[in-house]
């Protein structure tokens, strides 16, 4: 069908554009580059089929453990004055530490803070890590996906559970709250199930331990419901003025509300200035 | 506004009633205002442009409080109440078009009164609060002639009778003030703990919210916290104001010379967690440093030394209350608190001093 293709005058035109060279030489190193690393021995296959084996994901941890955690707890976690020792503290205190961002601790402060993530610090690195330092004596180890699915909780029963043994440093709905020196209660608002449980079975800092003899792991799985079911809920006065309860709503109403409604007495009563005649 | 003016035959101007006011026997509406003669020094007048001006501000705001206020009834009719999404679409409608209309009609009123009557200061009378003399002496006249009539003096027995009638009716609210009490007793200090139980067992110590007894050789993690209600009284809300427990897990080094270890289990030791100071849930417990903190008042307990103060208001420690374990493995309570829990009250005295001389 003669014009609606493409004809022979414009791709000559196209062909002899000054661009034309570099959109050539790209493609072809392109080409080339893609072939090699798709005929290569591939980095990461070679990685993932090593850490197949749990002896070479247990080094693969020792090694990344060397790097970034051995300053402070010791060449074989042994602990040092600066930090704890992390032999028998299990894979779950780990995935919960580096998962949350806790760990590498930054700066000195009364507590690790939740932040993002090192480069480093991905999924596979921590499952790792945590390979190692769960073989160094043991401990809580991750709980599985289905041990942590809200949607298998009770939110009710995890709701009187939370009540007797949470809210008096969390919060009611989760928001946190103060501790005694500077240290604070974490909110649980972005904390994953997994690092809910986690926290739960290895009292990271200074949270007291919650062991699966006493809360049993469904009673956990009833908690984990019942903290996600509250974050859905909508505030109905349109904001929940960071849920801590009466000290926000009264500093609102006292400040914003009594302010206004001082405002609008002055207004009301207020003499304009006499303007000269 | 001129439509309102009537053209009378005698070419008389004579303004129409305006709905809503009185008949205009006096001055008419729509005349200039009779307080405020123009040219006094202390009447300023408003601008008549900005009084324009702000005569339709104040038209569109009455616009706007009419238009709310039928939206108000509209919602009414329109979102029914039902499920919780729609209640909270209705009260959102209902409250939202209410506030608009209430907050319009203000700022209007307020607007009109501000900006388009004239100012000036009025000063109002007031008159004295006494009574005039005529009026005071007539009502002792007649309070002493009613006085005389009534016989009150001559008919002693009417009289007496009277008062007998009155002095019981005086003396009830003195009667009632007996529903205050009765005095507590020794009610403050004890708590279901030293109570015998129905099958002659010690009591076990169960988990707040499960009701589960716990098994000493369970509760195994160094740092662990429990809540811990006495047995047979987990929702006995007076009881449990006095017997909650906080249970805590230590490793055996940790504990110091103010906590007595025979009271202890393996690590094992339980505190009251009602607050000494004014009887606040103390069971902010950190683990690393075993402070408890409470979180009414900043009184801080070391959990490791026998629950001692070392910060905030709070006068004493927090009750240790002595536990073992019982022949199946579960932890139970020796005995009751040994002293009274939670705050001070009138009758407590230095129950430390007599808990130590019982001992000895």
């Amino acid at each position: 069908m003669i014009g609606t293709g493409i004809s022979v005058k414009s791709t000559t035109a196209r062909r002899r554009h000054p661009l034309a060279r570099v959109a050539v030489v790209a493609l072809a190193l392109g080409l080339l580059g893609g072939g090699y690393a798709l005929a290569a021995p591939n980095g990461s296959t070679a990685d993932a089929a090593i850490a197949s084996g749990k002896a070479d994901d247990t080094a693969q941890g020792k090694s990344l453990f060397v790097a970034h955690c051995a300053s402070c707890h010791g060449m074989n976690a042994e602990g040092t004055d600066k930090a704890p020792t992390l032999i028998g503290v299990g894979a779950a205190a780990v995935d919960f530490q580096v998962s949350s961002g806790r760990m590498p601790m930054g700066d000195a402060g009364p507590q690790a803070l939740r932040k993002p993530r090192p480069e480093w610090a991905t999924d596979e690195a921590i499952s790792q890590l945590a390979a190692y330092v769960q073989s160094l004596g043991g401990g809580p180890t991750i709980p599985t996906a289905d041990q942590v699915d809200p949607a298998q909780g009770d939110p009710a029963k995890g709701g009187e559970l939370f009540r007797a043994n949470c809210i008096q440093c969390h919060n009611f709905t989760g928001s946190g709250g103060a501790l005694t020196y500077g240290k604070h209660a974490p909110t649980l608002n972005p904390a994953t199930p997994t690092e809910i449980y986690e926290a739960m079975i290895t009292g990271p800092q200074a949270m007291p331990v919650f062991n699966d003899t006493t809360i049993s792991p469904e009673q956990k799985r009833d908690m984990i419901a019942y903290i996600t079911h509250v974050r859905k809920q909508v505030d109905p006065g349109g904001s929940g003025l960071m849920r801590i309860g009466p000290v926000t709503e009264g500093l609102v109403a006292w400040i914003a509300g009594i302010g206004l409604l001082s405002l609008a007495a002055i207004w009301i009563t207020a003499k304009r200035r006499r303007v000269k005649a | 506004m001129t439509d309102n003016n009537i053209e009378r035959p005698e070419g008389r101007v004579v303004p129409a009633r305006v709905v809503g006011t009185p008949p205009a026997a006096g001055p008419s509406l729509g005349e200039e205002p009779v307080h405020a003669p123009p040219g006094d020094p202390g009447v300023v007048e408003q601008d008549p442009a900005a009084a324009r001006r702000a005569e339709r501000v104040v038209a569109l705001l009455f616009t706007i409080a009419f238009l709310a206020g039928a939206g108000f009834i509209a919602s009414y009719v329109t979102f029914q109440v039902g499920d919780i999404d729609s209640t909270a679409t209705s009260n959102f409608a209902l409250g939202g078009t209410l506030t608009l209309a209430l907050l319009s009609l203000a700022i209007g009123i307020t607007v009109w009164v501000r900006q388009i009557m004239p100012k000036y200061n009025l000063v109002q009378e007031r008159h004295a609060m006494v009574s005039d003399p005529e009026t005071r002496e007539y009502v002792k006249e007649t309070f002493l002639q009613g006085a005389n009539e009534s016989g009150f003096v001559k008919h002693g027995l009417l009289r007496r009778t009277l008062l007998l009638a009155a002095a019981p009716l005086g003396l009830a609210p003195l009667v009632l003030l007996k529903d205050l009490g009765p005095l507590p007793g020794t009610v403050l200090r004890h708590t279901v703990w030293g109570k015998p139980t129905e099958n002659g067992k010690p009591r076990r110590l169960v988990v707040e919210g499960t009701g589960q007894p716990i098994r000493a050789a369970d509760f195994n993690s160094p740092g662990g916290i429990l809540s811990v209600v006495p047995e047979g009284y987990e929702h006995d809300l007076n009881e449990l104001a006095k017997a909650t427990l906080i249970l805590l897990k230590l490793r055996q080094e940790e504990f110091k010379s103010g906590t007595n270890l025979n009271w202890t289990h393996d690590g094992i030791v339980a505190y009251s967690k009602i607050c000494t100071h004014v009887g606040c849930p103390a069971a902010l417990y950190e683990q690393t440093t075993h402070h408890i903190l409470c979180p009414c008042h900043q009184s801080t307990f070391d959990a490791a030394d026998g629950a001692k103060v070392i910060f905030g208001p709070a006068a004493r420690p927090l009750p240790q209350l002595p536990i073992g374990i019982d022949d199946e493995g579960y932890l139970i309570a020796k005995s009751d608190f040994h002293v009274p829990v939670g705050p001070s009250f009138w009758e407590r005295g230095d129950a430390e001093a007599e808990a130590r001389e019982t001992k000895s």
